[in-house]
């Protein structure tokens, strides 16, 4: 007896430090409170057995309330704290006591491939009336452990996500479901092979099209981290977990534009709130479904009736998700209100058949595709968007029958006519023969280019002057130490030089102008989707000011161009990230008109190229609603191929981040200007998170070809010429779709 | 092949009466010096961190054709000479602007020593090297500075892409394994030392001589 109330002494202290460690020692005395019970416990058998069971129940009877007076006000700030506390529940807790029983994939413990994400084959089990049921699962998830080093915090490293991703691959073959576990302050930003940001982007690709039901449980979701394993056709999260685009004190540190050193206290806290990172925003947001409820200052490890409820949301998310895709819907979802906590009232099969699979992927984009289109600015009318959607039905219905009817009759008889030409050939070669070499003696050979030689393409530009090249003045070569070139005169350097150094080839940054007039046919371009403008969807304190001068200044409404071009006579519809628009970082707009040019590629069989001017990654003070454009734009990315379609994507300058980890980074063909810096982070944000600074050149673009992040290197004096090469090469005769 | 001592006495001579290197900082191109970023006398810093990231402290501006280029320090040590008459002048490409006086270390001035008075093996291809299995283990037993080697001894492998070729010595005479410059597997220039050796007879006045600088120098 006595022993007992010594153990639940213990927890009693465990559970004041806990609450001192969230809310700090003068919250209600709870500092004071604390101390008293350590001492309690210390000299526990000097008190009688009376004595101290009085003591007990008055103490905590005095947590009780404190922990109710925290719980009331908590802030979004605490909330984060609550999360990286190690007494928090952990994804092994959640094998331990959600799963009736699990394998552990990829190694366990240290002796892990990445001790940070954990693979398992799990066993879940419902009791529906006197029967109970097995569902086999793969839960993949990131593992903070209890403060446990060689975990990282659930930093996932690049072939931790490829282990998660071989064995979401593994799930699809087996027709088993996914559950997914969201544990990390931000991916490990190395670069070392697969590399963080390509890694996230292949994964993001094929979980777009996953044919099996995934579910996702949010406790913390940093960014890429999050996405690498987030994209899924049901989200829960924790009452008291965050998903946020960046930490507090990244943003904090962005915001007050530190070089080195921590941001202050007040300004992380005032950042938590700005980027609207806790389960009740983001349900509001759109970028969750459904909240799991958890016991005041958040679950820790041995909260089990909160494992228990955990364990019956997840299997109704399954279940909702597998009923979405069968037939008679009303009825299902009727059904699915009647499944109550305790017991389940039916068993739900979680096979799918073929059909079924289709509509759970096509379910999967739908949702995506919806979300935070709502934060979406865009010019409307009744008349207006009539007339868009009939151009649009109209635009799809001539490519239609331009395409799937006419244009694949005319194939099927141009492969019928080929053969039976060079088949009945090789009968008449003898008799042909002399009389095509007559003939071509006297009238002269004549061969019918089909399409433009690269001669022809040269000179169809318009010549286009960077206004850098009118100051009078000479330049130097960041690069002349090591390779002695000579000082440059800034009109030859912007002007005939392409902004490149002749004699080692360094690329000085141009204006992304000079890309639309020296890369495409003249008055080819014709942009659309303009009036599409950044907004400030989280009212983010000073952002709309931001913005206002950014769009004063560029004249443009987000940092995204999207266009219709020529490059040689080929057709081709073309987005580009500026620089000038904040430093070409991602939104709800940019995304949004990243997806309608892609599709507009789609539906019209065009070759689509990404010019990156440079890219920042996604904006912070999008918050969430930015992340969500990372699966969204590659789920997008991924149908346009899937249909047949060339995806060429150039970087130029800085690309970073975000962008590079999703509908960037998923391109098949991917090639990069040189003195171009690629990468997941910066060399900051790299010090900072593993202690390790980074070379200088880590990031450089010859470092990227040899990683195998990239296809190739291009000058930029020769990008036209490269281009057009590539949609002949890559293309060829599949330009116009297979 | 002997240390020619009466030489190296006198080099030891010059770097105790003068225990600086001088660097001098020329202008790499012509135009005008606008500005001056140190003073006389003043330290200043070489290149620094691991990849030498970290630039060196500025010393003066100048200027061509409305490009100003901060020259920067290539060594440590102290500025001195500085030509604050050619302030606002125009300069010819080459003038030497002012001079960086390098504080020799005992290390820098052994390390010149022994380059002068060793017998150098340097590279003759850029590939990898290894000391031969068997000198490994008589020096890793013997210890550095004590191994001794013949003519005609195989004394390295040179190693590239699994081609292996042995290195012998060739000079007359038995030495001693002084220095060793290069680490095992380590991609190597063309013409970069190797091995430094020392001649037999020689060593205890090579000793000697070390010796001395060790206790000199760290006055």
């Amino acid at each position: 007896m006595l022993i007992e109330l010594h153990k639940k002494l213990k927890e009693l202290i465990d559970l004041a430090e806990y609450i001192i460690d969230i809310k700090g020692e003068d919250f209600h005395n709870i500092g004071q409170v604390c101390e008293t019970l350590r001492q309690r416990y210390q000299n526990f058998y000097e008190y009688s057995s009376e004595d101290m069971q009085v003591f007990f129940t008055n103490s905590q009877e005095k947590l009780n309330f404190i922990l109710n007076k925290a719980e009331e006000t908590l802030t979004p700030y605490e909330i984060v704290k609550i999360v990286r506390h190690p007494q928090r529940f952990t994804l092994l807790d959640i094998l331990e006591n959600v799963y009736d029983s699990y394998v552990e994939l990829g190694g366990e413990g240290e002796l892990n491939l990445d001790p940070a994400v954990v693979c398992a084959k799990a066993i879940i089990s419902r009791r529906v009336g006197n029967e109970i049921y097995f569902h086999q699962v793969m839960v993949i998830g990131h593992e903070k452990g209890h403060g446990e080093e060689f975990r990282r915090g659930g930093s996932a490293t690049p072939w931790g996500n490829e282990k998660a991703l071989r064995y979401m691959k593994m799930a699809e073959t087996e027709g088993i479901p996914i559950h997914f576990f969201i544990f990390t302050p931000g991916a490990y930003p190395i670069e070392d092979t697969p590399g963080a940001a390509q890694q996230i982007a292949r994964n993001l690709y094929y979980l777009s099209k996953l044919e099996v039901p995934t579910v996702s449980f949010i406790s913390e979701g940093g960014s890429g981290g999050a996405e690498a394993i987030g994209l899924s056709d049901l989200r829960l999260m924790a009452e008291k977990g965050y998903y946020s685009v960046i930490s507090p004190e990244g943003a904090a540190a962005i915001e007050a534009k530190l070089k080195d050193g921590r941001p202050p206290r007040e300004l992380v806290e005032k950042m938590a709130k700005a980027l609207k990172l806790t389960a009740r925003d983001n349900l509001e947001l759109g970028t969750i479904d459904r909240i799991i409820p958890e016991p005041p200052l958040g679950a820790r490890r041995r909260d089990y009736d909160f494992f228990k409820r955990l364990k019956f949301e997840l299997i109704r998310a399954t279940d909702e998700v597998v009923l979405h895709t069968r037939s008679l819907k009303m009825l299902r979802k009727y059904a699915l209100t009647k499944q109550t906590d305790e017991s389940f009232r039916y068993f739900v099969n979680w096979d799918l058949s073929e059909d079924e699979r289709e509509i759970l992927v096509e379910n999967r984009y739908l949702k995506y595709r919806k979300m935070s289109q709502w934060a979406l600015l865009e010019p409307k009318g009744f008349l207006r968007c009539m007339a868009q959607r009939g151009a649009q039905l109209s635009q799809s219905f001539a490519y239609e029958i331009k395409y799937r009817i006419l244009k694949r009759g005319q194939k099927t008889f141009k492969r019928f006519w080929d053969e039976v030409v060079s088949e009945s050939s090789l009968l008449l070669k003898p008799v042909s023969d002399p009389v095509k070499s007559v003939y071509n003696l006297i009238v002269g050979k004549k061969i019918k280019a089909k399409v433009k030689a690269l001669t022809e393409i040269e000179g169809d530009t318009t010549l286009y002057i960077s206004p850098l090249a009118l100051q009078d003045r000479t330049i130097t070569c960041p690069q002349a130490d090591k390779y002695g070139c000579p000082d440059l005169w800034v009109p030859d350097l912007y002007g005939e030089f392409c902004g490149v150094c002749p004699t080692c080839g360094y690329h000085f940054p141009l204006e992304y102008n000079w890309y639309l007039n020296n890369l495409f046919d003249k008055n080819s371009i014709h942009t659309f989707n303009d009036e599409l403008s950044s907004g400030n969807p989280l009212n983010f304190e000073g952002y709309a000011e931001k913005l206002k001068s950014a769009r004063k200044e560029t004249g443009l409404n987000s940092a995204l161009i999207s266009f219709e071009a020529k490059i040689g006579g080929l057709s081709v519809v073309v987005v580009m990230l500026v620089a000038d628009f904040r430093q070409g970082t991602v939104g709800v707009a940019e995304g949004e008109k990243f997806i309608r040019a892609i599709e507009l590629a789609k539906i019209s069989r065009r070759p689509f190229i990404a010019l990156v001017h440079t890219t920042g990654g996604i904006r912070i003070h999008e918050g969430t609603m930015g992340v969500v454009q990372m699966p969204r734009c590659t789920m997008a990315v991924r149908d346009y191929v899937d249909s047949g379609g060339l995806y060429i994507v150039v970087y130029d300058n800085n690309s970073y981040a975000g962008p590079v980890a999703s509908f960037l980074g998923s391109a098949p063909y991917q090639f990069a200007l040189k003195s171009t810096r690629l990468g997941f982070a910066g060399p900051r944000v790299i010090l900072e998170t593993t202690g390790q600074p980074v070379p200088p050149d880590y990031h450089s673009v010859e470092n990227a070809l040899k990683r195998g992040h990239i296809q190739g290197i291009w000058d930029r004096r020769e990008l036209r010429k490269k281009l057009f090469f590539a949609l002949l090469t890559m293309g060829g005769p599949n330009l116009y779709y297979r | 092949m002997k240390i020619d001592f009466v030489q190296l006495t006198k080099i030891l001579q010059r770097l105790k009466a003068n225990p600086f290197k001088i660097y001098p900082v020329i202008t790499p191109h012509t135009g005008k010096i606008i500005e001056f970023k140190i003073k006389e006398g003043e330290e200043v810093k070489g290149p620094s961190g691991k990849w030498l990231e970290k630039p060196g402290t500025p010393l003066f501006v100048l200027e061509r054709e409305k490009n100003p280029k901060l020259i920067r320090a290539n060594y440590s040590g102290q500025a001195i000479g500085i030509r604050t008459d050619l302030l606002n002048k125009f300069v010819e490409a080459g003038e030497k602007i002012l001079e960086i006086r390098h504080p020799l270390s005992q290390e820098e001035v052994i390390a010149e020593i022994l380059l002068s008075a060793l017998y150098i093996i340097s590279a003759p291809e850029t590939a990898r090297y290894i000391l031969t299995p068997e000198l490994t283990r008589r020096v890793e037993k013997e210890g550095l500075g004590k191994t001794s080697v013949n003519e005609g001894e195989e004394l390295l492998i040179m190693t590239f892409m699994k081609r292996e070729t042995p290195i012998y010595l060739k000079e007359k005479g038995s030495f001693i394994i002084y220095q060793i410059y290069f680490k095992p597997f380590e991609l190597i220039q063309t013409g970069s030392p190797l091995l430094g050796l020392c001649p037999v007879e020689d060593l205890p006045h090579l000793e000697k001589i070390i010796q001395r600088i060790k206790e000199e120098w760290s006055l």
